[in-house]
This record gives C-alpha cells, sequence and structure tokens, in this order.
C-alpha cells in the first residue's frame, strides 16, 4: 500500500503553503530522515522529510505551486516490494482533498469589503493604495525608520539570521548589517534592559519579544526603567524604547503562550500602548512609535501578520499615537475594539446590518492614551456600547471603558454597556475548549441584539 | 522565494576550537597603587569628606522627619566612588548606579544643593522632588541614576556601554551595583552579553558585605564575588574599597582594558557601611563592636589623612578643609530645608515627553 505524502502543518497558524522545491523525482529511493521537499509558508522555508522508507511513486504537486493547502497529498511512496510506477489517478491540486480538522485554522475572518468600510481621514482621498501583510508593513516601517535615523536599531532573539522567527524582521539583517540588527542570547529581562539603557544613552532601539508572553520576564524593565524614568528625572532623562511584537492568544499553542497583555501596560503611566489591527496602521503606528520621545508598547498578533490589507502608498506614512479610528459609520450600536477584535466586530456589523441593525465599528488603536471622546462622541450618536476584547474580561481595556461610559456618557446610555470578551480562564488547548474560551463574531451580534431594541 | 538561512557558520565560534586554558587566557595588568600629586590627595580627601559630611547631615535631616521614605546612606564606602570617578572621563564615560547614590552624585562634582534638595523633596532637587533619594539623574554629567530596583542598573549599564560602542564615540559605561544585587539573575544575563559583544563597561561590586541584614556570607554560594564573572569569560579585580589609590590603580587598568577594545570587566570593591542598609534598620545583624573596628582599624579617610600628613600636610590644612566642608553642606542643608515644594500642577507634568 503506497504510503500517501501530505502537505504539513509546520506553524500553529499554517493553513497552506508553498511547494518550493521537491528534491527527489518519481523512482528515487529514499529513507527515512532524506529531505524531500522545501515548503515555504509565510514564515519560513522548512525542509520536508522522508519518514519512511521506500521509493517516491508519484509526484502529485509540482514544484513552485503556491497556496497547497495543509493535508494535500503531495507525493507518494511505495513501500518496499510495491510496485512504485502504478500510482492511483492524480488529483489535481485544486481538488486537494479539504485540510483535516487537526490543521489548526482560526475562524477565517472575510476581509473586509473596501465600499463598506469608512476612510481614515487622516489618508486624503484618491491617495494610491498597495496590498500589504501586516508583517511586511512592520517590517516596512522598521526599515524606513532605520533608514531615516541610525540611532534605530533592531534587537531581539532570532531577529537577524534567522529573519524573525515569524519573518517580521525579515532582509532587515541584510540591509542594515548586524550592528543594527541584533540576534540576542534567550535572555529577555537582559535584553529588555539593555534596550532601555540604550535608550538613555541616547539609541532608539526596537526591541522585539518572539511573544509578549516571553516579556513577563522583562516587565520590569518595560515598567519601572523605561516608563517610569522621565518623570522620576523631573523630565531630565528620556527612554525613547519601542517594546514589539505579537500579544494575544496564537492557536492552540496552550495557556502560556496566550495572553493579551494590552490591559497590563495600558494601566501604566509613562508608556504609550498601541495595538493596531490592519497593515496601514500597523506601518503608520510602527513608524510613529519609533519616532516619539516616549517609551512605546506595540502589541501586534500573531493571526494578523498573514492578512493582507490595503496601504497608502505614500513617502512617510505616519499616524497620530492616540486617535481611534471609525472603521465603519452606523447609527444604532457603537461596537468598540481593536487588534484583532476589530476583525470580529466589523464582521458583527456586517451580518447586523442585514437584520437592520446599523453599528458603527471603532478600532481604538491605540490604548495608552486612549481616545474616549471619538468614543463617547459615537456613544452620544448611537447610545448603546459594546466593548470587544480578545482578553480576559476582568480589569480589561473594556472594562476600563465601561467606566469612561459611565463617569462621561452616563445620560447618553439607553442601555447597559456590555462587553464581549474571552471567558475568564487559562486558554485551553483542546480545539473545541480555545473555540469556547475566545470571543467570535457570534458573541458580539448576540451582545448587540441584548441591548439594541432597548430605549 | 528565499530560503531562511541556516545558522551560519560566519557566527563567532569560541567553543568550535579547544579552549584555552582559563590560566593562559589575557587578562588585565595587575593594577598598583596610584601614585597621587599632593593636589590630587587633597582633591580625593575634599571629595570623601564631603560625602561623610553630607550623608551625616543627610541623617540628621532624616531624624527630622524633612527626609522621607527610604535613605540609604554612603557612610564607609567613600573611596570607593571618588577613587572609580577620578579615573573616568566625564567628557565621555558614563555611570551608574542603585539606590544608594549619593556619594556617587558628589563624587561626580553634582551640587550638593540639588541632591539635598532632591532628598527633602523640594522643586529645585535635581529631580524637581519628584524622584527622592534613590532617583537622582545628572545627563549633563552622564549619570543615569540612581535606580530603585536592585540589579537593574546592570542591564541598563550594559545598555549604556551598547550605545558607546553603537556610536563608537570611545566611552566606557561604569555600572555600579552591590553585594546584594550580585545574585539577581539579570545580572548574569548582562554579563553574558557584555562579554559576548565586547561592550566597553566596568561592573562595579561594591561589596559592602551585607545585603540589607544578610551577609554575603549567607547568601552567595561563591562568596569571592570578583570570580563571578569567571564562567562568562569575565575577567575579574578584586580590590581595597577602603584605600581611594588602591581603587584608583585599580580602575586605571580596568580602564586600559576595557579601552582596548577586550570586553568588560568585573570590579569587587571590598568595602564597609558603617551604618544601616537604609535609615529604618535595626542592625541585629551584626554588632556595634565589629562596626567600630572598621572604624578604627580601616577608615578610608583616616587612612587618607595618614597618607598626606606622611606627606607633610599639617593639620592646619585639615582643619580649614573640614571647616569649608562643613559650610557646604550646611548651605545645602539649609538651601534644601528652605527651597519651596514642587508647585502641585507638576504632580501632572514629565509623565510623558511628547503631546498625543
Amino acid at each position: 500500500m503506497a504510503i500517501e505524502l501530505k502537505m504539513p502543518a509546520l506553524s500553529p497558524t499554517m493553513e497552506e503553503g508553498t511547494l518550493a522545491k521537491w528534491l527527489v523525482k518519481e523512482g528515487d529511493t529514499v529513507k527515512s530522515g532524506d529531505i524531500l521537499a522545501e515548503i515555504e509558508t509565510d514564515k519560513a522555508t522548512m525542509e520536508f522529510e522522508a519518514v519512511d522508507e521506500g521509493t517516491i511513486g508519484q509526484i502529485l504537486v509540482a514544484e513552485g505551486t503556491d497556496n497547497v493547502k495543509v493535508g494535500t497529498v503531495i507525493a507518494t511512496i511505495a513501500g518496499e516490494g510495491e510496485e512504485a510506477a502504478a500510482p492511483a489517478p492524480a488529483p489535481a491540486p485544486a481538488a486537494a482533498p479539504e485540510p483535516k480538522a487537526e490543521a489548526p485554522a482560526p475562524a477565517p475572518v472575510a476581509a473586509p469589503a473596501a465600499a463598506e468600510r469608512a476612510s481614515d481621514p487622516a489618508i486624503p482621498a484618491g491617495t494610491a493604495m498597495v496590498k500589504l501583510t501586516v508583517r511586511e508593513a512592520l517590517r516596512d516601517a522598521m526599515a524606513e525608520e532605520m533608514r531615516a535615523d541610525d540611532r534605530v536599531f533592531v534587537m531581539g532573539e532570532e531577529v537577524a539570521e534567522y529573519q524573525g522567527a515569524y519573518k517580521v524582521t525579515q532582509g532587515l539583517l541584510q540591509e542594515f548589517g548586524p550592528q543594527r540588527v541584533v540576534d540576542t542570547p534567550i535572555t529577555e529581562y537582559g535584553f529588555a534592559g539593555l534596550g532601555a539603557g540604550a535608550a538613555m544613552g541616547g539609541l532608539k532601539p526596537v526591541i522585539e519579544f518572539m511573544t509578549f508572553n516571553f516579556a513577563m520576564q522583562a516587565i520590569d524593565h518595560i515598567i519601572n526603567s523605561a516608563a517610569k524614568t522621565n518623570y522620576m528625572s523631573g523630565g531630565q532623562m528620556r527612554c525613547p524604547i519601542v517594546f514589539r511584537g505579537p500579544n494575544g492568544a496564537a492557536a492552540r499553542v496552550g495557556a502560556q503562550h496566550s495572553q493579551n497583555y494590552a490591559p497590563w501596560y495600558a494601566s501604566v503611566p509613562g508608556l504609550i500602548v498601541i495595538a493596531p489591527y490592519d497593515a496601514a496602521d500597523a506601518k503608520g503606528l510602527l513608524k510613529a512609535a519609533i519616532r516619539t520621545e516616549d517609551p512605546v508598547v506595540f502589541l501586534e498578533n500573531e493571526l494578523l501578520y498573514g492578512r493582507s490589507f490595503e496601504v497608502p502608498e505614500v513617502e512617510d506614512f505616519v499616524l497620530p499615537i492616540g486617535k481611534a479610528r471609525i472603521m465603519r459609520e452606523g447609527s444604532d450600536v457603537t461596537i468598540v475594539s481593536y487588534s484583532i477584535g476589530v476583525g470580529l466586530a466589523l464582521e458583527a456589523a456586517d451580518s447586523l446590518a442585514g437584520e437592520g441593525i446599523d453599528a458603527e465599528v471603532i478600532d481604538l488603536r491605540t490604548l495608552r492614551p486612549l481616545d474616549t471622546a471619538t468614543v463617547l462622541a459615537s456613544l452620544r450618536k448611537t447610545n448603546r456600547l459594546v466593548i470587544v476584547e480578545e482578553g480576559w474580561p476582568t480589569c480589561s481595556i473594556a472594562s476600563e471603558l465601561a467606566m469612561v461610559a459611565m463617569e462621561q456618557g452616563f445620560d447618553d446610555l439607553d442601555a447597559p454597556v456590555m462587553r464581549v470578551c474571552n471567558e475568564d480562564v487559562p486558554l485551553p488547548y483542546a480545539h473545541n475548549l480555545e473555540r469556547a474560551a475566545l470571543v467570535d463574531t457570534p458573541r458580539v451580534i448576540a451582545a448587540v441584539k441584548a441591548i439594541a431594541n432597548r430605549a | 522565494m528565499a530560503k531562511a538561512p541556516a545558522r551560519k557558520s560566519a557566527a563567532p565560534t569560541k567553543t568550535a576550537s579547544t579552549p584555552t586554558a582559563a590560566t593562559n587566557r589575557e587578562t588585565p595588568r595587575d593594577p598598583a597603587p596610584y601614585d597621587a600629586t599632593p593636589e590630587e590627595l587633597e582633591k580625593f580627601y575634599r571629595e570623601m569628606l564631603l560625602i561623610r559630611r553630607f550623608e551625616e547631615k543627610a541623617g540628621q535631616l532624616y531624624g527630622l522627619g524633612l527626609i522621607g521614605g527610604f535613605c540609604h546612606l554612603y557612610i564607609g564606602q567613600e573611596a570607593v566612588a571618588v577613587g572609580l570617578q577620578s579615573a573616568l572621563d566625564g567628557d565621555k564615560d558614563s555611570v551608574i548606579t542603585g539606590y544608594r547614590d549619593h556619594g556617587h552624585m558628589l563624587a561626580y562634582g553634582i551640587d550638593p544643593k540639588l541632591i539635598m534638595a532632591e532628598l527633602t523633596g523640594r522643586a529645585a532637587g535635581i529631580s524637581k522632588g519628584k524622584g527622592g533619594s534613590m532617583h537622582m539623574f545628572s545627563v549633563e554629567h552622564k549619570f543615569y541614576g540612581g535606580h530603585g530596583i536592585v540589579g537593574a542598573q546592570v542591564s541598563l549599564g550594559t545598555g549604556l556601554a551598547f550605545a558607546h560602542k553603537y556610536r563608537g564615540d570611545g566611552g566606557v559605561a561604569m555600572a555600579y551595583f552591590g553585594d546584594g544585587a550580585a545574585n539577581q539573575g539579570q545580572v548574569y544575563e548582562s554579563f553574558n552579553m557584555a562579554e559576548l559583544w565586547k561592550l566597553p563597561i566596568i561592573f562595579v561590586i561594591e561589596n559592602n558585605q551585607y545585603a540589607m541584614g544578610t551577609s554575603v556570607n549567607r547568601a552567595s554560594a561563591e562568596d569571592q564575588l570578583y570570580r563571578r564573572g569567571e564562567s562568562f569569560r569575565i575577567p575579574g579585580m578584586q580590590v581595597d574599597g577602603m584605600d581611594v589609590l588602591a581603587v584608583r590603580g585599580a580602575a586605571e587598568a580596568a580602564l586600559e582594558w576595557v579601552r582596548a577594545g577586550k570586553g568588560p570587566v568585573l570590579m569587587e570593591l571590598k568595602t564597609y557601611r558603617y551604618r544601616g542598609h537604609s535609615m529604618s534598620d535595626p542592625a541585629k545583624y551584626r554588632s556595634r563592636e565589629e562596626v567600630q573596628a572598621v572604624r578604627d582599624k580601616s577608615d578610608a579617610i583616616e587612612h587618607l589623612k595618614k597618607l598626606m600628613t606622611d606627606a607633610g600636610i599639617g593639620e592646619d590644612k585639615f582643619k580649614d578643609i573640614d571647616k569649608e566642608i562643613r559650610q557646604i553642606v550646611a548651605d545645602a542643608a539649609d538651601f534644601s530645608e528652605s527651597a519651596p515644594e514642587p508647585e502641585l500642577s507638576e504632580l501632572y507634568t514629565d509623565v510623558l515627553v511628547e503631546q498625543y
């Protein structure tokens, strides 16, 4: 019985990849450990090894094929004594089997249709746009700022030779060299402190945490060293540094690797906290973060890295820190979110529109300082507020905004403020439990409906 | 479709060849006591005496309730900051320390009035009254604090050294920390990176024998702290921190090494604090006799005074200096008591640099 070789899932978030190269041909004899092919994901190029002995039967997906779904049969191996030259009819890649359930695919969020979205007032009408992934936008932001200011350098684990654990720093080493793109040992506390000291000494570090989960080892320097020094020194000593990396739940990586730290950092005076959703904001706000004289915690999201969005094709695209953005105008209810939750809010708004509920969607973009004026102005219009947050509900950005609404928007409220957050548990591993714990669009829709008809 | 490069062997491969025996590795030269001129001896004496009298006054003001919170005095350790600082190049070298920082600032020539006014929490204080004893900075003097978290200044100081090397400005960073901080994990994370990247930094352990109330022997498996860098290949020096000329001499040997691009040096300065860890120290962990014995036999200022006497400086000169220093300290104290507290509006300034 021939062994089917299937497109492997090479990372927790991989759904498809490119079959970059075959290193064997039909009829070759292979043994366990031989490299069969190179497979390129959005994060890295990986070698695909044989795990059995045998003869390569048929190669079913040609090299250079893009978007090969995880689980697709890409070749067959005939075991010893089997007839190698009689493979089953080859299915075309297009008719490839669907990925099996074990592929850790997060619920795909439909790319928002541009026509239904409010344009960003920071982008002049008629600006030419280019499609970029969030990953590319972040990389471009760093590269542009490094070209413009030689004090800017990037430091972290695997940022240089490996090209970024999530490929965000791809190509930076090649352009800027090892002095400015610095691989560190696995030593978060140490390099966060080193970065803060370098900022105090006059440089502009961009410190990448492989994920913000590991920044807990370094949080003393983020808060005690970076955030407080300007104040404690009476404005004498600054710490212009960016701490950046993926934050929040990824996919199936369990409780220690899945946490949203936005409320933690957003509670600290002296820090700027930014959590962009789309690629344009990722680029424009990371550039602003690198330029400001204040310390910035820049929270990205692994599940968004590979998503493509329109980014203005302008010389130097910088967005203001501290300004929320109305993503979709509406009159019946205000849905506020940030980071990956914005996609859920937009999807919910589209669905609600079909039921006659006209939702306004606000992307906070910056979490400290919080643009409460934009939220309150929207509340004045809609009189209803729902906050969507991929994170725990207790002491969250959602609970903060609910308090803002109480203190400053009480007379505008026609219904209780609702929050749609993750369940208040460590994130579980099992697929069904993880899905049950995380915010999703149906929960947003349900929360809106619960208050939509109250007056 | 570029293949993500595998780990290249171009990276430094220290371990690839046969490791050299540690004893054969190049080390900084053996330090010699500094050969000071009479003018330099007098300068050291003035600076050390200023620190002692300043700290005594700070202790008094604390007792009067004019200084609040934590207040860690430097009395007994004066020769360390004075000896090391005298060897640095004030135009390019940078310095960072922990919370026992008054002495270092005085040794750097920062106005005692601004320091004392910070201790009393006045607007004229060097941090506008917002930092206090543990959080003082003078970017102008390349003095980067004044940090309240034990050990944090070691990583931050490594960052200062990184900045020197990045800019190629020829500066050296000096990061002071205590025998207590020497057990913090981030110290070793910093050692590793500093040696790996040959950063221009001198790590200075001020071993005053007690981390709060815990003696070095009760807290440190390796109590010879100058050896704590060995597993990172950082050369160590143990220095008599009660002898300002020994300190200065050792600093020169360390600076030669670091300025030559050979990476960091770890200096352990054996010293002693006469007062409590902070003003609220019950001092149950050591005897009065122990403290008195150090004062009688090893006091850094008395030691220097003897050297100066041997060099022919008469008692009148010491009296003049003492009077002069007492006046400076009295003026600083008067200033710190009479200067106004910060305006309430200062509560909200300096949280962020920019407006958003």
